[in-house]
């Protein structure tokens, strides 16, 4: 990771010419086209755009979960592009958290064991993961929640869970995928006020896939796409300096 | 990891009972028909294995199993005794007789005619009288299931008459036998005696029976019997396989047997298998999600294999159970044929084993294709 001129804040994600095509021949549906993007620690990067834009697919591609097509991309100073498949996972499992729209929680496991989950993955022992899985979660405001099944947990306490795993194995990079879209305004504005404290106070990089406007007000830096490509690039005053 | 398995597969409780439950279904069938089976291959050699304390029969070549029965001349015993390594060899007679009860009924019995001398085959256990009572004139004794089915109901008694051959026959014992095949009655007497219960003929010796010499080994003094005397020689344990073979190439009994259990192999791999790739397509999204966080294909595909091994033991755990009560229950209650030796434990086990390998294939193959990218769709 290079530090900015401007900043102390480091480019986490390194994004040029990046393609994604799906299918081949007459089916072939191209879903990035050729997308330059950079990302630092320490802000809430939004990817913005209509629905097929291409906004979930660069995410996919940023996490190192689909492969792109071409281009390239550094993550964490790491190029996925040249990684083999296996280093690709044992990177996903280490340096970068998930938050779902959908939440993903393993409905059998409470709150405390579904955000142990990551730490057992990375091989921790059960009771070491539990540990910490209380601390992320006492971190999240959810302490009195912690035994609580997902399916007796509100929507935003869901969320908050989802977010405490995706924080528990302190990951740098933070991947979002609509993280409010499930949730009504109130709880929406609460994930993503929680979202950007991560981001500022940890000095994580923080990417959050959404189309909900009511949260724009939240990002340091907006990437509005289009067409599978982005557009434009908003920054607000405390961002780092567009690197392209 | 093993944990997440296990709470994932717990967690659904329908889903869990329905592939234990599937499984155990299969273990039972499998479990209790091949005990049947067993059990009923027992009773076909139950009376070469009630002879106690004899190495080696002997009969006529054409001999197939222990019911048939082709006389042999006294002649043949000498000549088995003349056999070097051949310690002792005395007579035995098997055959069926007809009984007629002093109410005019009647019924077919298995007479087994002992050694005068030294009453060898003679039952191990008696519930009532002694077996030197045999000595008594026309005296026979009965077992226990067969007094039931000739005086249904009434006590044990010694000094019931019936008779056989026009001979009057005098009950002085009874005594405990194996069950079987033909569930007739089993009475035993002196060879001298049988040979006056059962209808004439010309050669009456069924079989001799020989003890290998100290210093030989059965197995060798059968090969130095049949070298010398044309005869078949077997030990125990040879007749025994040998009466088991016909039965099973001759009858049906392994055919249908063996269908019900392969009935009961595929009931139980569709039942498990189906329940079992539910569970993992409603869990698809999370195995996604785990992959996503870093989990590799191995650690899922192990994470498959774990459930499936833990339905599978407990599945096979529960229907071993059902089928030995079951078996507890037909012994001492409705008197069926049941015998659970390890080897069917084995092949139930190995049976359990490929039916969770089935049902876990495809959903582990399911698992496998599935993209983590999954976990971003909405």
């Amino acid at each position: 990771m290079s530090p900015s001129k401007e900043t102390d804040k480091t480019l986490a994600v390194r994004c040029r010419g990046v393609t994604k095509d799906f299918g081949a021949g007459a089916t072939r549906v191209q879903a990035l086209r050729g997308v330059d993007l950079d990302v630092y620690t320490g802000e809430m990067t939004l990817l913005v755009g209509p629905s097929g834009c291409g906004k979930t697919t660069l995410l996919s591609v940023i996490a190192g979960i689909l492969e792109p097509t071409d281009g390239a991309v550094e993550v964490l100073g790491n190029d996925l592009v040249h990684m083999s498949p296996r280093a690709v996972v044992r990177f996903r499992g280490d340096k970068i958290g998930f938050v779902f729209q959908q939440f993903n929680l393993l409905p059998a496991l409470n709150a405390i064991e579904n955000v142990a989950v990551p730490l057992l993955i990375a091989g921790m022992r059960r009771g070491t993961a539990l540990a910490r899985a209380e601390d992320v979660l006492v971190q999240v405001g959810l302490a009195e929640r912690m035994h609580a099944l997902p399916a007796d947990l509100s929507g935003g306490q869901q969320q908050r869970v989802a977010i405490a795993r995706a924080l528990s194995h302190r990951p740098q990079l933070l991947v979002c995928d609509e993280p409010t879209s499930a949730l009504d305004h109130a709880n929406g504005k609460l994930i993503m006020e929680l979202l950007r404290d991560i981001a500022v106070e940890s000095n994580r990089a923080v990417i959050v896939v959404t189309h909900d406007s009511r949260v724009f007000e939240f990002g340091d830096r907006i990437a509005h796409m289009d067409d599978g490509h982005i557009e434009r690039i908003e920054e607000k005053q405390n961002a780092a300096p567009a690197g392209h | 990891m093993t944990w997440i398995a296990w709470k994932m597969l717990i967690g659904n409780r329908g889903k869990y009972l329905g592939i234990v439950l599937g499984i155990a279904f299969a273990a039972l069938l499998i479990a209790q028909q091949s005990s049947i089976f067993c059990g009923l291959m027992n009773m076909t050699t139950s009376q070469i294995r009630d002879v106690k304390g004899v190495d080696i029969w002997v009969m006529d070549p054409n001999v197939q199993f222990v019911d048939d029965i082709k006389p042999l001349s006294e002649n043949d015993l000498y000549r088995v005794r003349g056999v070097a390594g051949v310690d002792w060899a005395v007579r035995f007679y098997k055959g069926l007789a007809r009984s007629r009860l002093p109410d005019g009924n009647f019924q077919q019995v298995i007479l087994l005619g002992l050694d005068d001398n030294s009453l060898v085959g003679a039952p191990a256990e008696m519930i009532l009288g002694d077996l030197r009572d045999l000595y008594q004139p026309d005296a026979l004794i009965i077992d226990d299931a067969g007094y039931a089915q000739l005086w249904p109901g009434e006590p044990y008694q010694i000094g019931k008459v019936f008779e056989m051959n026009d001979r009057r026959g005098v009950v002085v014992g009874v005594c405990k036998a194996s069950r079987t095949f033909q569930t007739f009655p089993i009475v035993y007497t002196r060879f001298s005696q049988a040979v006056l219960f059962a209808p004439t003929e010309r050669k009456v010796l069924s079989f001799v029976l020989a003890q290998a010499a100290p210093d030989r080994s059965p197995e060798e003094v059968c090969r130095e019997i049949e070298g010398q005397t044309g005869l078949a020689a077997l030990t125990q344990e040879q007749f025994i396989w040998k009466t088991i073979v016909y039965y099973m190439q001759r009858t049906g009994i392994p055919m249908n047997f063996g269908i019900t259990v392969l009935l009961g192999f595929i009931v139980g791999t569709a039942i498990a298998g189906q329940t079992f790739y539910l569970f993992t397509v409603e869990n698809i999204r999370q195995f996604g999600a785990l992959k996503a966080m870093g989990t590799s294909n191995l650690r899922i595909v192990g994470m498959v294999m774990l459930q499936a091994l833990q339905v599978g033991v407990i599945g096979y755990g529960l229907g071993i159970g059902g089928a030995a009560l079951f078996g507890w229950f037909a012994k001492y209650n409705a008197k069926l044929a049941f015998l659970m030796p390890w080897q069917v434990l084995v092949i139930t086990a190995v049976a359990v084993m490929v039916i969770i390998l089935l049902s876990s294939l495809l959903s582990v193959r399911k698992v496998l294709v599935v993209e983590p990218a999954i976990v971003f769709k909405g």
